[in-house]
């Protein structure tokens, strides 16, 4: 068992790009969940929106990086506008069955073989990520010893962690404003704010529009990190994730699904790592019967799983919470 | 025009050893064929002794008749993946198979080649020309998936409402199952479960059990598995959901604790029952005779019956009986039910146990009609969520009703242009809009909203 | 302001004791509401008017449909059909918020403080007008710093008025009962409403508390405001209020000064006759209508303490 590996796949995943597509779609469900009390279950849509908004403007349009980078991002503000219009004065569960379902719409949509002319079929487009690539000013890759990151992956921390931490101020200069007050108090009783002459609607909208931007963000970046738009990547799945690592940090917090993010992604790839190190190999320390090693790569999600449940249960307010203030009720 | 719609089904045996190779050649490779490809070995590819990976590639020509071996199709295995390295490539016989020696265990996959198929066979489906197996140590995987394949013969409109009504009542019925289950405990405890799906999953997983590990006919298997989907239900709900409600926690936070229990589940079935796909010993292909306009399998026709019975049977007991009035009870005002001396702890653990034996037996009709995936449950889940929300948040007529609308789109949106590869998508567009017109659903009562 | 106060009140002499009289200075008028859960008429009121800068009381027995008449005029409810105006503007099918902002202001039976913000943040919540809560400007401090501060001020006064100052930072749930009702009245003045709609503001209060919150409802309209409250307490409404507006089974029965609804026979009916509370209990749960749920657990608290 060698630890450095499993250290520096931890730390790694912890500091990569992958971390940081969490971080970004995290904020957004922060301003959502955290914040507006919005139950929305379909952030991997407003990534996918945005990622083929991108995606298809550059390849199969052949038009200009940039204006695909606008295309995408006025595509998650037309989806935020799309699905608020008729569910934002319904009750919240539908909200979250309204967003789950349109993003499973598009997810389908965008890998559907009738429309592989456009989307690029379930292997999805690739080819959109040049000027972003060329724009590198990186040498070559870094080793600091413990972790290590290749060329390209430095360039997406520079500019990942550069958007998360623009996000994150703007989230704070916003949520210690008025503005901030009203979606707080909009999420624990919305007809006390209306008695108090304050279109709700309105604010509900706006935060369902900034996190879907925030969403939009992390779907861009997410294909530009890896130079190809694949839609199975934005599947359900990756919505939960994303409510896992924001839990884990704390909802309506500033740098709550930042480090719930980092956290998130430490321990998925540490313990992925782990196990698989401890199955492979001509003697592995767990035996084969007992798990193989595909089998491995299982545990840190039976893991995630079970560490979930028993966060809601003990700790809902994640690690940086405060209890008194924290939106969902854990008792 | 005459509709003949064809699908190749193609059995895919990963048998392997781990022994030595003289071990391998004696290894008694028992007769994993499904009863369709059963049949002597042909002469042009015989089975490879030891590990390898047979497909039996078959044109079940819509169900009707016996199906029919393709030949002359190419396919070709590789190692882990799509790219991956090539392990060999043969073109199926007479019988319709071929049969590639591998190394071991491991995940492989399977790409048939479009352009070797018979003229006018189009693939329909997903389209999809590439499976992945996973062949697992010391085990033999009997992995059988279809291949839909149409032969492009435009279909009148009629035959093709008509068989699409047909899938979709069937599917509708299925989803109804589950539907019921998952309205009834939304009902009564306001738990939004996302571990839902995962209720059919137990109920498919453990029909494969009792059949394949214990080798009990199907019927059985089903029966059993019904039986311990209900036993399931009473302990989450004993060991999970009642100290929770006891705890005072709040339903949001309950329904983030079924998304963590959902992935627990899920990754806890594909730990145990791996990543492939595989069928039960009976009732894999049947033809389908034909009943007026109608064509039917025996198990199509069973399945209908059973929920068709079970549904009727569950909804008059919620009207009649007195646990269902105390149900009913609970679900409009369980403080008020409380009061007037209901012991709400005990009808919360009956609807549990009702709700995942018909969530179960959703879980066993489709993996008979099916067959049996870890993440089968999941796939159907968001259907499932579809078909109850249309009907009416928590009303039991509502569910079922919701899940026939969906099925029903589901089948025939691609008669009426919704792309066949994603048909679900026609009902969930249905969903929305019928969410945007009538927001508490079909027949949910109107909530006063701010 | 104490002879337009008694100018006011003597204007009130003048009016009839019939239902839906008309008033020399109305600031609501409303007529034909009508309100139906499933089939029962929770509001069928055939004219109401409210008279400017006095203290109006609603009362009636339970399910009579006093709390759904005032979700209705703010906008909380749609009725079936019905028009009623405010300072002589249509009301009918505006949306409550927009309510709100033309002076209209209501406090709700079951209180709605944020208990998950500090007294003070709810207080400032309350502001109109905030630059700060415009999604654009709100990022920048500058912009709104200087009206909050202003609006901090006024919040501050309002809390000292209340007694709630030493409470400023603590979160509005540790606040007992009769806190939050002062907590929700004086957050409602933050609005600077002309009319002040108070559902219930002694429910669940307790007695020491009463008298202070009685004398916060009389210095209201002695600093102008038009009130209008529902009540249960006869005391209490004997006490403080100039006009009297009584409602049982959703129409209103008859009006007048206290004194003289108190011997109006109808209004005895309607307490005691044939409207036995546990047939509308039975309506009520039948119904399913939440409100009137609520109403009546509210009730029920209240009757025993």
């Amino acid at each position: 068992m060698d630890f450095g590996t499993v250290i520096d796949a931890a730390l790694s995943a912890a500091l990569g790009p992958q971390a940081i597509v969490f971080a970004l779609a995290a904020i957004g469900l922060n301003v959502h969940f955290g914040y507006t009390g919005l139950l929305n279950f379909g952030q991997s849509g407003f990534m996918s929106i945005a990622a083929f908004g991108l995606a298809v403007t550059v390849v199969t349009w052949d038009l200009p990086f940039w204006l695909g980078i606008i295309v995408g991002m006025l595509g998650a503000v037309l989806l935020a506008l799309v699905l608020g219009v008729p569910t934002l004065r319904l009750r919240a569960d539908y909200l979250a069955i309204v967003t789950i379902a349109t993003s499973e719409i598009l997810r389908l949509i965008f890998g559907a073989v009738e429309f592989k002319d456009t989307f690029g079929g379930s292997n999805g487009l690739t080819g959109f990520a040049r000027t972003y690539q060329d724009m590198n000013p990186y040498g070559g890759g870094v080793d600091l010893g413990i972790v290590s990151f290749s060329r390209n992956d430095l360039w997406s921390i520079t500019v990942g962690w550069t958007l998360v931490a623009l996000s994150c101020l703007l989230v704070f200069a916003l949520m210690r404003s008025p503005w901030g007050r009203v979606l707080k108090s909009i999420r624990e009783d919305e007809d006390a704010v209306r008695s108090l002459g304050k279109n709700v609607f309105a604010y509900k909208m706006q935060a369902l529009v900034l996190g879907g931007v925030f969403g939009g963000l992390a779907g861009i970046f997410h294909i530009l990190k890896q130079g190809s738009a694949v839609p199975t990547d934005f599947n359900t799945t990756f919505t939960f994730y994303a409510y896992a690592a924001l839990l884990v940090g704390g909802a309506a917090r500033v740098f709550g699904p930042v480090v719930g993010s980092m956290i998130f992604w430490f321990l998925i790839a540490g313990i992925g790592s782990f196990f698989s190190q401890a199955t492979s190999g001509a003697d592995p320390l767990l035996p084969d019967w007992l798990m193989t090693n595909t089998q491995a790569s299982l545990i840190r999600f039976i893991l995630l799983g079970l560490g979930l449940m028993l966060l809601m249960i003990f700790r809902p307010q994640g690690i940086f919470g405060d209890r008194r203030e924290i939106a969902i009720d854990g008792r | 025009m005459r509709l003949r719609l064809a699908a190749l089904l193609a059995a895919v045996a990963g048998v392997l050893t781990l022994l030595a190779p003289s071990a391998a050649l004696a290894q008694a490779t028992p007769s994993p064929t499904p009863p369709a490809s059963a049949g002597a070995p042909a002469a042009v590819n015989p089975i490879v002794p030891g590990a390898n990976i047979t497909v039996t590639l078959l044109d079940l020509n819509g169900g009707k008749g016996d199906p029919k071996p393709v030949p002359g199709v190419g396919l070709t295995v590789l190692k882990d993946s799509k790219d991956g390295a090539e392990v060999g490539s043969q073109t199926t016989d007479t019988k319709g198979r071929v049969s590639i020696g591998i190394e071991g265990n491991g995940t492989y996959v399977v790409e048939l080649d479009p352009k070797t198929l018979p003229d006018g066979v189009k693939l329909s489906g997903n389209g999809e020309t590439v499976k992945t197996v996973e062949v697992k140590l010391a085990s033999s995987n009997f992995v059988q998936f279809q291949i839909g394949a149409v032969v492009v013969q435009d279909a009148s409109l009629g035959s093709k409402i008509v068989d699409g009504t047909r899938s979709g009542i069937i599917a509708g019925l299925l989803i109804a199952l589950a539907a019921l289950g998952l309205s009834l405990i939304f009902g009564t405890t306001g738990l939004t479960n996302f571990a839902h799906g995962e209720l059919i999953t137990f109920g498919a997983i453990a029909t494969y059990i009792f059949n394949r590990g214990f080798g009990l006919p199907v019927v059985a298997a089903g029966v059993l598995a019904v039986i311990a989907s209900a036993a399931f239900g009473y302990l989450q709900d004993r060991g999970l959901w009642r100290p929770l409600r006891r705890r005072g926690t709040g339903l949001i936070a309950m329904m983030i604790v079924s998304i963590g229990l959902a992935l627990f589940l899920r990754s806890i079935f594909q730990y145990g029952f791996g990543g492939s796909t595989r069928t039960l010993s009976q009732y894999v292909v049947q033809g389908r005779q034909s009943y007026g306009p109608i064509d039917l399998s025996h198990k199509e026709i069973a399945i209908v019956l059973v929920s068709v019975i079970t549904i009727v049977v569950t909804c008059l007991a919620l009207m009649r009986t007195r646990l269902g009035k105390a149900m009913r009870a609970v679900s409009d005002n369980p403080a008020l039910s409380a009061s007037s001396g209901l012991r709400v702890d005990g009808v919360i653990s009956a609807v549990w146990v009702l709700g995942t034996a018909l969530t179960g037996l959703a879980g066993v009709l489709l993996a008979v009609q099916q067959q049996v995936n870890f993440q089968m449950g999941f796939n159907l889940l968001l259907l499932v969520f579809a078909g109850v929300t249309l009907g009416g948040l928590g009303t039991i007529w509502g569910a079922l009703i919701g899940s026939l609308v969906i099925g029903l789109m589901v089948e025939l949106g691609p008669v009426f242009g919704v792309p066949a590869s994603i048909k679900e998508v026609g009902a969930l567009v249905v969903l929305i809009l019928i969410l945007l017109v009538r927001p508490q659903g079909i027949l949910g009562k109107a909530q006063r909203i701010g | 302001m104490a002879a337009e106060l008694s100018e006011a009140r003597a204007a009130l002499a003048g009016v009839s004791n019939e239902p839906g009289a008309p008033k020399p200075d109305p600031i609501v008028k409303g007529s034909n509401i009508t309100r139906t859960f499933g089939g029962l008429k929770a509001v069928d009121v055939e004219h109401i008017e409210i008279q400017r800068g006095v203290i109006t009381a609603l009362i009636g027995p339970n399910g009579a449909g006093k709390t759904t008449l005032f979700n209705l005029l703010t906008g909380f409810d749609e009725p079936n059909e019905g028009d009623w105006s405010f300072n002589g503007k249509s009301l009918a099918k505006v949306p409550a918020y927009k309510v709100a902002r033309r002076g209209m202001v209501r406090t709700f039976q079951l209180t709605k403080v944020l208990s998950k913000l500090t007294v003070i943040e709810n207080m400032r919540l309350g502001a109109t007008g905030q630059r700060g809560e415009r999604f654009f400007s709100a990022a920048f401090k500058s912009l709104w710093s200087s009206q909050e501060d202003a609006n901090t001020t006024r919040a501050d006064e309002l809390l000292a008025r209340f007694k709630l100052d030493a409470k400023r930072e603590d979160f509005a749930g540790s606040l007992s009962g009769g806190q939050r009702k002062l907590l929700e009245m004086a957050r409602a003045l933050m609005v600077d409403p002309e009319l002040i709609m108070l559902d219930e503001p002694m429910a669940g209060v307790n007695p020491a508390l009463k008298q202070s919150l009685l004398g916060h409802v009389k210095s209201l309209r002695d600093e102008g405001r038009t009130v209008l409250f529902v009540e249960h307490d006869m005391d209490m409404v004997r006490d403080i209020s100039d006009w009297v507006i009584v409602m049982a089974q959703g129409q209103i029965v008859a009006e007048g000064t206290p004194k003289s609804v108190m011997a109006d026979q109808r209004v005895i009916d309607a307490y005691l006759g044939a409207h036995h509370d546990t047939d509308i209990t039975e309506i009520d749960v039948a119904d399913l209508e939440a409100e009137a749920e609520a109403e009546l657990v509210a009730e029920a608290e209240e009757n025993k303490s």
